[in-house]
This record gives C-alpha cells, structure tokens and sequence, in this order.
C-alpha cells in the first residue's frame, strides 16, 4: 500500500461544457436536471445519437499573436480558461511563485486532430491546405504549446494522453511534484473538442447510443459524446477554506485495449491506492463521481466494484447524462462538479437513468440529494486500461 | 529540491540496423557497423497474434521496454511505466483523417482504439502482465527530457524504479510535411531512486543558457537518425554522453525557453 501524502490545495477551479460556461452555469444545470446533450448536428455524415456540444466556440477566436495555434481545442481552452476569473488567477499565481516555479499539466485524448482532419478534407494535391500547414495543430501537444505562451509558464509543461483517464492523472503528476518540490504550483487543463475520430470511431465499436445516454439504466445503450475543457490551479499551501486533493490511486488492467477488466480489478486497485493515500476508510466517503459512461461493460463492472467496496451510505453518481463523455476532458470536469458537491452540498443524482440496473448496490443515487459532502472520489478509466481514482477534502475536512 | 538524482539499472535501444543497447552503444563509441538485415522490431513479449497486427509503434515501443527490463534485472509486471512521443502513431493518423475524409462509416474499430497515444502502454501493460500505474505522454521537441524529468520525479516520489519508453515512428502522406519523421526510432531505460547510492544521473530543469547549445558530435550512421526522427534528435546527444562513459553536462531541450541539464556522475 502506498504511503499517506500531504494533502496540496486547489485554490481556483472552472469548467465548460454542453452547461455553459464557469461553475453557476453548472450549478445551475446540476440542479435543475437539465442536460446539456441535443441531437448531433456536429457531423457532416448524418449519424443519429445525441452530443454535448459547447455554444459559441465557433465565434470564440484566440486572442492576437496567437493564430498559429486556431483549431477547436485550443478555442475550447480559451474559452473555458476566461470563466471564473480562472486566467487571472493563474497569471497571480504565476506572478506570486516565479514563472519557473509552476508546472502547466495538461490533458486531452484527441488534443487538435479536429484541424488534421479538417487539412484532409482538402487537400491540395498531397499537401495540406496553407492555412493548415501549422505543425503546432498536428501534435498531440498543442494544447500545452498554446497554453504556455498564452501564460508564460516556465515549468515543466507536458500533455498526458492516456485517453478517458488523462486530465484525472494530472492532478497526481502535480502532487508528485508539488510533494518533491521540484514546483510551488501547477495548472492543470483539461480539453477535448467534438471531431469526426471520435464520434465514428466510437460508432465502429458500437458504443454509440442513438439517444442520449443512460447510465446505469439496464436499457442503456452506449454513450454520448461530449467536449469540454477544465480547469485547476493546486498549490502547495492555501487558506484553510481551499478543498484539498487528499489522494489519488492509478493502475492498468492489462486485460484489453477497449473493454474494462471483468471483476474491475484496475478499478478496485486505484481505488484502494487512493483511499491509502489520503488515509481514509472506504466508509469516510460521501460521494463518488463514477465513471460512468452508459456503455454496457463498463457499468456493469464500475457498479459492481462500488456495490463491494462501500457501505450503503455512500452516495455515487454519474453526470454524463448532462455533459456527455468528454473523454480527456473527463477527469477534470467531473472533479469540478464532485468540487461543487462538496461547497455546494449537493449530490447529483444520474440523469436520464430510469431503471436502475439490479447490478448496482444501494450507493447509486438517481435523484439529486442536499447532504454534507466532505470528502468526494473520481472515478476515471481509459482505453489501454488506464484508471485513475481521485480522492477530494473540503477544507475544513482534509 | 529542484536536482532529481537517479540511478539507471538498464537500457534498451532500438533503430534500423541497431537492434538493442550493445550495438548502439558501440555504434556510438564508433566501434560498431549498423546490421542491415535489422529492418523492423519484433518483440517476443507480445503475443504471435499481436506481434503480427500491432501497429509499429506499439512493436517499436515494447521492443525497447522488453530490453531494458531484461537489463536492469527488473520484473516488468511491477514496473510503473513513462511512455513519450512526440508525433504518436500518425500511420493511424493518415489513416484515420484519410476515412473521415471519404467514408467515415467505414472507420475500422481495431484502427481506433489502437489510435490513442497510449495505445504502446495498453499493449505492454496486457503483455508483461503489469497493473502498476502507466502514463502516456508528449511535450512536442522536449518530448525525450521532459519524459525523463516526469519518469525521475515518479520514482522519487514513489520510490519505485520507473520504466521509461521513448520512440517515434514514420510520418506518411500529407502528415510528413507538419510533423516530419521518416525512420524508426526508440529508446529506453529504467531507472531508480539512488537511496543512498551514487547517482548515474542528476537532472536540474533550468532556464536556456543564452547561446547554441553544444551537442557532441554524432557518428554519421547516428547523426543520419537524428535528422530523420525526433526521439533520436532530442535523446542521440544523451545517449551518445552515456555510451562514452565520460562525465560532464548535456543540455536537453525542454520547451523553447527551458533545458534538462542532464549532469553525468563518471
């Protein structure tokens, strides 16, 4: 079993996504079970399935001196990283520490590929279009190349793409070096933008729903696609009121690329380091944000790890109902929303799940709840066989 | 502590004409020819079945990993691993953007979920039977330091040796203009926390020196590689330091304002 870390704060924190955007926007949705998800209107083939589709990103421009980096995902990042005052906070606290003292942690799944499929759609002759000849959109950094000029960070900057469980591993990385020293603070983004690789590849394997999706409900059908992109600022010391990362368990299954481990054991492996980490009983948590996606397999193997590992009083949820599967976005926009459980108190139920799935234990919550959450799991997991369990403190609890 | 200082139990090496570390180191030292009849990885950690359909990265990727596992004495299956590259699998990129463009019902599943960057670690963590944590990442032309500086601070930090996998792989179509790459390229290394021992290694991230950096001087079979594959740009002058055996400071780039300064303890 791993050793118990020092918790690190998180003193601003945003996201946006089919809901809107900054935490109210949020909220506001978490609240009134309103659902972000609309039918697809992103693909130029037709295909029948809902998506979660960000307003606005198509007039969203990247600010002067920055077009080498125009595409949708780094649109998506300028975007989300306005709400909430999150950039200016950012920059103080680039100020506060030295430029070379801040880590930018960035994660995505797809990052720009958007652009590279767009230079494919019209080629001229062998080549890509002028406008597209820009080698800072064909690589799988472009979302952290943009982001450090945008900041002017100068620590170590890297992207994690380990597809569904990215922008949930960036926040161990930062306490990894957080705990070492190597860094006083760390930015962490998440952003994953709607393309065409995404949606048809998902419908090759099948894990397309044509509705929107239902997680956990026995009829459910796959998932929805969504984009979004989060936000984090952590750092080592904070006013005590700052929710804390108190944990965070990563593993493999080494079972198959794109179906999870049958009995979960990746799952119940990050699950446990985390709990390990953070020093708590599995009976301290009130709420997991699960993974959830709405496919078959995986929730039927994610239910069944929570239905052994938890007593009944713990609450778990999944809000891809409202947002859809933001794929690298995942693991930062759900810890935004377990974040706002925590301040908030409330528990949101599982959006569009009717007929719960007699595999799940008494912890699935379908309705919202109003309840003290103190200490909150993530749960993400990736194709390759990559999971990550996040554990949040409110701060008064950490 | 902003100096990270590891130990480096084992290597693995793989290019065309250069099949593992031995020949690499003395191909480097300008003691060793390149074996023409090396032409493509094959690594017997993977499955007959997968060895034969993998995507190339993936063979590249586990080739290396396998090696440097066997060196360092280590077993694979409790290794948490680093995997890096630059450019990710843009075979699969071709392909991909070349169906959407014209048929994009006909996408091939197995082509998409090999698609993701952590498509090599998928592959290795199913192989050597490990469910230890793995990451897949890139840093663009710091990809090589920047993975080594992440590598180090989880061993570290976790004190646990740490399997670190660097490759890249051929750049087709229209991709080869943006993102250019036009051999194989992969090296790796596990390394550890010194835990009192003397370090091989001591790396300090740093502002760039005003100035050219100086890189040693690469045989010409070496140099050939480093002009026709990022992995071997950004890792030859590291590599080319550790098989001389001579101590002394490589400079790595690891973004465009910042270098790895990669001190070698003789």
């Amino acid at each position: 079993m791993p050793d118990l870390i020092e918790p690190i704060c998180i003193t601003a924190y945003t996201a946006t996504s089919a809901l809107g955007r900054g935490l109210a926007d949020h909220l506001a949705a978490l609240r009134a079970r309103r659902s972000g998800l609309q039918a697809n209107d992103f693909t130029n083939e037709p295909l029948a399935c809902a998506i979660g589709r960000v307003e606005g990103l198509e007039r969203a421009a990247l600010p002067d001196g920055h077009e080498a980096y125009e595409c949708r995902n780094n649109r998506l990042a300028w975007l989300a990283i306005e709400a909430d005052g999150f950039h200016e906070q950012a920059r103080a606290a680039i100020a506060r520490y030295g430029a070379d003292r801040v880590a930018l942690l960035v994660a995505t799944s797809t990052s720009s590929i958007g652009a590279t499929e767009e230079a494919y759609a019209q080629l001229d002759g062998e080549r890509m279009p002028m406008a597209l000849r820009r080698p800072e959109v064909h690589t799988p950094h472009s979302l952290g190349i943009f982001l450090s000029h945008l900041l002017g960070t100068r620590g170590p900057c890297l992207t994690t793409a380990t597809a569904c469980s990215s922008s949930a591993k960036i926040f161990a990385k930062a306490e990894r070096m957080i705990r070492l020293g190597v860094v006083d603070a760390a930015i962490l983004a998440g952003v994953d933008t709607l393309c065409g690789s995404v949606i048809f590849g998902f419908n090759s394997l099948e894990l397309v729903a044509p509705e929107p999706c239902r997680p956990f409900d026995e009829r459910r059908r796959g998932i929805s696609i969504g984009e979004a992109a989060g936000f984090a600022l952590v750092e080592r010391k904070a006013p005590a009121a700052a929710p804390r990362l108190i944990g965070w368990g990563e593993s493999s299954d080494a079972h198959h690329m794109s179906t999870p481990h049958p009995q979960g054991l990746g799952a119940r492996l990050a699950l446990e380091d985390a709990l390990a980490r953070a020093g708590i009983a599995a009976a301290q948590v009130d709420y997991i944000n699960l993974h959830g996606t709405a496919t078959p397999k995986n929730d039927e193997v994610e239910a069944g790890v929570i239905a052994t590992a938890f007593n009944e009083t713990t609450r778990a949820s999944s809000s891809k109902g409202w947002t859809g599967h933001t794929l690298g976005a995942a693991g930062i926009l759900e810890s935004v929303i377990s974040l706002l459980a925590i301040e908030h108190g409330l528990v949101p139920g599982t959006l569009n799940c009717e007929q719960l799935d007699p595999v799940c234990g008494p912890q699935v919550t379908l309705q919202n709840e109003s309840r003290d959450v103190r200490i909150a799991l993530s749960n993400s997991f990736g194709f390759g066989g990559s999971n990550c369990t996040l554990a949040f403190a409110r701060g008064d609890c950490a | 502590m902003s100096v990270l200082e590891i130990r480096v139990e084992g290597m693995g090496f793989w290019a065309p004409g250069w099949p593992d570390w031995n020949a690499a180191r003395a191909g480097l030292r300008g003691e060793g020819q390149a074996d023409p009849a090396v032409v493509k990885p094959s690594p017997t950690s993977l499955a007959a079945a997968e060895r034969r359909r993998a995507p190339l990265p993936v063979l590249l990727a586990c080739e290396i990993a396998a090696q440097a596992c066997v060196a360092s004495a280590r077993a694979a299956d409790a290794l948490p691993s680093v995997f890096v590259s630059t450019h990710g699998d843009l075979v699969i990129t071709d392909y991909m953007c070349s169906t959407l463009a014209s048929a994009p019902r006909e996408l091939s599943p197995i082509r998409f979920h090999n698609s993701v960057h952590n498509a090599p670690a998928g592959y290795w963590t199913i192989a050597a039977h490990c469910h230890a944590a793995s990451t897949s990442i890139s840093s663009w032309h710091a990809s090589f330091a920047i993975a080594l500086f992440e590598a180090a601070v989880q061993a570290i930090a976790d004190d646990t040796p740490v399997l670190l996998s660097a490759y890249d792989a051929e750049s087709p179509g229209p991709l080869a203009e943006v993102s250019p790459a036009s051999t194989l390229f992969g090296v790796a290394m596990v390394i550890a926390p010194c835990a009192g021992s003397r370090p091989d290694l001591r790396l300090r991230l740093q502002p760039s020196s005003a100035g050219a950096r100086l890189s040693p001087a690469l045989p010409a079979d070496f140099q050939a590689l480093a002009s026709t594959n990022p992995m071997a740009a950004q890792s030859l002058p590291l590599l080319a330091a550790i098989a001389a055996g001579a101590g002394g400071v490589i400079e790595l780039a690891a973004s465009d304002q910042t270098t790895l300064g990669v001190e070698l303890c003789a």
